[in-house]
């Protein structure tokens, strides 16, 4: 059995998931040059890096993905939410390119485009595939009437 | 970057992120399966409810541990190389590796559609590194 259960709402969970992910990364990313390589002889600075500033807000990012991530997963395949946010790192590299200044060469805006592609090939297609022990995940109109007094 | 050290080590620092997050995403992904629809146990139980259901799920456990292996040998790969190669392979590979692990583990309905679109943005991910 396979069937589409998005609503707006849904896509929206989508949309969160795409820009904490790639948002999250990028300060990572940040936080990390900041602080300069990490030595596999001392690995404890990587537990002190969680506290700077930037690595925190990234992680606070990483937190909000993971909880919009984990409700996706509840009412999607993972197969399907991993490419249909995947245009995270679109945001991403405009992010390296524009925020953290690193070169982003032709090839890499083809990159962009087979990404954008892969987005719409899956996103067209249904997002619950057949799991015999369970049934698919309610639509949001189902979800009323089943919650309705 | 071309000393075969430097290469193995990025080889390594990308396989290990690539290996944990994998193995987290399907614990993860089987753990939200068992629970149900998050939607669903909100509106009965209310958002305590909901967390709780999830808190409390060995599989998630289990799945937090292996993203948590994942998130620091990515910290760590950030510290020594940059966003725009570790992020892409790093993820591009992670696609592949998801898209094999839950046709097997997960049992999912990995069609033509799917596969496709793994293979697209895996492609445009890894075009990114250069």
């Amino acid at each position: 059995m396979t069937r589409s259960t998005m609503t707006f709402r849904r896509y929206l969970v989508l949309a969160v998931i795409t820009l904490t992910a790639s948002c999250g990364d990028t300060f990572l990313s940040r936080g990390m040059k900041s602080l300069g390589p990490v030595s596999l002889a001392h690995p404890g600075a990587l537990i002190h890096a969680i506290f700077s500033p930037w690595v925190a807000t990234g992680i606070i990012l990483l937190i909000g993905f993971f909880a919009s991530y984990l409700t996706a997963l509840s009412w999607a395949d993972l197969t399907y939410v991993l490419p249909a946010s995947s245009l995270g790192y679109v945001i991403m590299t405009l992010l390296a390119k524009f925020w953290l200044h690193e070169h982003v060469s032709p090839l890499r805006w083809l990159g962009v485009v087979f990404i954008t592609a892969g987005v719409g090939f899956v996103t067209r297609g249904p997002s619950w595939t057949d799991h015999s022990h369970r049934p698919p995940p309610a639509h949001d109109e189902e979800l009323a009437a089943e919650v309705r007094p | 970057m071309s000393h075969p050290q430097a290469i193995l080590a990025t080889v390594a620092m990308i396989a290990s992120i690539v290996l944990s997050a994998t193995a987290g995403d399907i614990l993860t992904a089987s753990a939200m399966r068992q629970i149900g629809d998050l939607d669903l146990i909100r509106a009965k139980s209310g958002l305590f409810g909901a967390a709780a259901a999830v808190v409390t799920n060995g599989r998630f456990g289990l799945g937090v541990v292996c993203l948590a292996l994942s998130f620091f040998s990515l910290l760590f790969a950030f510290s020594h190389r940059d966003l725009s190669l570790i992020g892409p392979a790093a993820t591009s590979l992670t696609f592949v590796t998801n898209a094999l692990a839950a046709k097997f583990f997960l049992r999912e309905n990995v069609d033509h559609r799917r596969w496709t679109a793994a293979i697209f943005v895996c492609v445009g991910v890894a075009l990114l590194a250069f």
